[in-house]
């Protein structure tokens, strides 16, 4: 009988204390990630620019730096970077488990992206549309020659929806040959089972220059969507969105300001530049950061315009002009919120 | 009352019975709790949840098609299917190439000659010890480099090509003919059926053989031929149009490559099962069979495999569920199957996880189910009828 009542009554209070706490959620990324000490980033298995690995498994890209900018914001080092390297279809699932604490992989804002799967997108920190590169000896120059052709994609994207899209409004008809990883569709491309290679175009440039014979490729001068592509949040922890907007909007006003990685911690008279600096102002406080969060972005990661001509700019292999990823007042379409 | 109570709860049977309806009792909760725990929190994250997915524009094109009406104005249900079938066509086409190569080497383990043997031998113990993922990969990228591009095509006739995308074949044109081709072939088949039943009756009774194969011919193969041009059914020819072949059906490279590897390595395991069971035939049975002056052909298909069939059915089953459930490696190949459409593309579009991966896993769980009733139904045919 007692044995009985013990069971019964240690089963009990498992349950009873299982059912507690199920209940409550909340969720305070910054903590966890300071108690932790370090990022838990999701990037992509390898893009060129983006995020990609070396060979001593040191990642960069400009994705990457968004990374580094939130670990020297919150962490006060950018070198404090956990990366997980994700395929396009583990990605959100990544993200809203927990297992990442942001997810920066050239991934594309849309509406059901940020409203049905219970995460936040933060910014967008590379305007992008998608491409296609063809064999140079095909012939062909426009995207509508390339009716019948057969397309090497990556699986869970836009791009699978917008090659559809694209074909449907042409009334044109295709193959999709739809492949795990950006590697395996070069690959395919490369063994001649497709005609053409779609994504988004800064992925291309990244694609076409690890080919075998870059040569014997072009990418077509057609740009069939818009790939607004930035950092992704959990929609349940608004201070961490702050954080990750914020960190990405102060490397673009660091640029804006003309402030760089050498000259940050330059003596200044402008406000603007002091508020960066963090020698005035109260911009941390809401964020729940110190003083010098913004300082350490812009001193260990540099501004926008350096990251970008660092990761794909002119003087990188893969050569990607600034285009509409200008500063507004430049003629692009960057424009970084009021920092005050 | 108290103490009947008592003396209830010491009697062995009650509390056999009641710590059971405890343990389903607890388990149960744990289940309920964790489910709900899922649900709020999915709820709390702002995740669409429920199945209304399935109705919504699925946007993307899929590769494989055999014979569903699918195009990416289609639904998310209509691509489930899709998947379904795509998942059903490899796993049935795997399962015969595996079965009748696993019969032929399983028997050829055992032959007198030294080098089919040996070879049998190396065959086996070469693909069972490949992990299979790797055999999808080599087989695709041999096929790839292989074949020729679509303008270089191997043709068959003019009718049939292959090259380094697949393997394209004329399309009967749908319409009455077609049917009626069909419907002979269906009457051919069941009427070859019936007249093999009888004359293998007549052998049992009197142990006259009858040669049944003219019937075969002429029922089988002529009759739906004879028809197909009195009809006056029409074909589809595919034809190289532009970058690609246009018309007809065409079957990818990335099935051959699934297909290939998954019945050269499932056939290893079929073949060992095979050979088990021949050897648990005893000796004397085959001695018997030579003294009644069978021939080894005979004596084999008669007498051998007979019984060593009844010992190796049940490891094939599990070889054929293996088959199905490895099916899902095509992701690695882009073969557009179960896992590829559904728990890749639509999983990504839609991202409903739970959903899409609990409607997945009741797919497989269903075509498992079914392949070892069916099989478990020849098996007890197939053992001794106890007199």
């Amino acid at each position: 009988m007692n044995k009985l009542l013990k069971l019964s009554a240690v089963s009990l209070i498992a349950i009873g204390s299982f059912g507690v706490q199920a209940g409550i959620f909340h969720s305070d990324t910054l903590k966890d990630v300071q108690t932790k000490g370090s990022l838990t980033c999701g990037v992509s298995t390898g893009t060129p620019g983006f995020s990609s690995p070396d060979s001593s498994g040191n990642w960069s890209g400009i994705d990457v730096d968004v990374c580094r900018a939130v670990a020297a914001a919150t962490l006060g080092d950018a070198k404090k970077v956990k990366f997980v390297p994700l395929t396009a279809k583990e990605r959100f699932v990544a993200l809203s488990s927990g297992e990442i604490d942001m997810l920066s992989r050239n991934t594309t804002w849309t509406h059901t992206r940020d409203t049905s799967l219970g995460l936040t997108f933060a910014g967008v920190n590379y305007y992008d549309g998608q491409g296609f590169m063809v064999q140079k000896s095909l012939g062909v120059n426009s995207v509508k020659d390339l009716d019948g052709a057969s397309f090497c994609i990556q699986a869970g994207t836009t791009t699978e929806l917008n090659l559809a899209d694209y074909f449907r409004s042409n009334k044109m008809e295709f193959k999709a040959v739809t492949y795990d990883t950006s590697a395996q569709t070069k690959g395919g491309f490369e063994a001649g089972r497709c005609d053409a290679l779609t994504s988004d175009v800064s992925q291309l440039a990244g694609l076409r220059s690890t080919l075998k014979d870059p040569s014997s490729a072009v990418v077509l001068g057609d740009v069939i969507s818009k790939e607004p592509l930035g950092p992704v949040v959990r929609k349940d922890d608004n201070t961490w969105l702050n954080i990750v907007r914020w960190s990405l909007n102060a490397m673009i006003e660091a640029e804006e300001l003309g402030v760089t990685s050498a000259t940050i911690d330059d003596a200044s008279t402008s406000p603007g530049i002091q508020r960066l600096q963090g020698k005035s102002g109260k911009l941390n406080e809401s964020l729940g950061l110190s003083k010098d969060w913004s300082r350490n972005i812009i001193a260990q990661v540099g501004n926008y315009g350096e990251s970008f001509e660092r990761n794909i700019g002119m003087s990188t292999p893969i050569q990607l002009p600034r285009g509409v990823n200008q500063l507004w007042i430049k003629g692009g379409i960057l424009y970084a919120p009021a920092f005050r | 009352m108290f103490t009947k109570l008592k003396s209830l709860l010491y009697n062995n049977e009650v509390r056999a019975i009641l710590f059971q309806i405890l343990a389903v009792v607890v388990i149960a909760y744990f289940a309920y709790q964790a489910f709900d725990n899922m649900m709020l929190n999915i709820e709390q994250r702002g995740i669409r949840s429920g199945f209304g997915f399935l109705n919504d524009e699925a946007g993307f094109a899929v590769n494989d098609n055999f014979f569903l009406e699918y195009s990416p104005a289609s639904t998310n249900l209509q691509a489930f299917y899709v998947g379904i079938v795509n998942t059903l066509i490899v796993a049935i086409t795997g399962i015969f190439f595996a079965s009748v190569l696993g019969l032929i080497v399983g028997i050829s383990r055992l032959s007198s000659n030294y080098l089919i043997r040996k070879m049998a031998t190396v065959y086996i113990e070469v693909f069972r010890n490949i992990p299979i993922l790797l055999q999808i990969l080599f087989w695709y990228s041999m096929a790839l480099s292989a074949f020729p591009s679509p303008k270089n095509s191997i043709s068959f006739f003019d009718s049939i090509f292959l090259n380094s995308r697949g393997l394209y074949l004329p399309r009967p044109v749908e319409g009455v003919e077609i049917y009626l081709v069909l419907a002979s072939f269906i009457i051919g088949v069941v009427s070859y059926i019936f007249i093999k039943r009888r004359s293998n009756k007549k052998h049992d009774d009197t142990g006259i053989e009858t040669n049944t194969t003219p019937y075969f011919a002429g029922l089988v193969l002529l009759l739906p031929i004879a028809v197909y041009f009195a009809s006056g059914a029409q074909l589809e020819y595919p034809v190289l149009k532009g970058f690609n072949f246009r018309g007809g059906v065409d079957l990818s490279i990335e099935f051959f490559a699934l297909a290939f590897a998954l019945s050269i390595y499932t056939a290893t395991y079929i073949a060992e099962a095979i050979r088990s069971g021949i050897e648990s035939v005893d000796n004397g049975q085959k001695e018997a069979a030579a003294a009644m002056g069978l021939t080894q052909t005979q004596s084999l298909r008669l007498v051998v495999l007979p019984q060593a069939l009844r010992v190796a059915i049940p490891p094939i089953i599990n070889q054929y569920l293996n088959l199905t459930k490895n099916s899902s490696l095509a992701a690695a190949v882009g073969y557009t199957e179960l896992v590829t459409i559904f728990s890749g593309t639509v999983l990504n579009v839609v991202g409903q996880a739970i959903e899409i991966i609990i409607l997945t896993m009741l797919v497989y769980l269903t075509i498992s189910l079914v392949i070892s009733l069916i099989l478990n139904i020849f098996n007890k045919k197939m053992q001794i009828k106890g007199k």
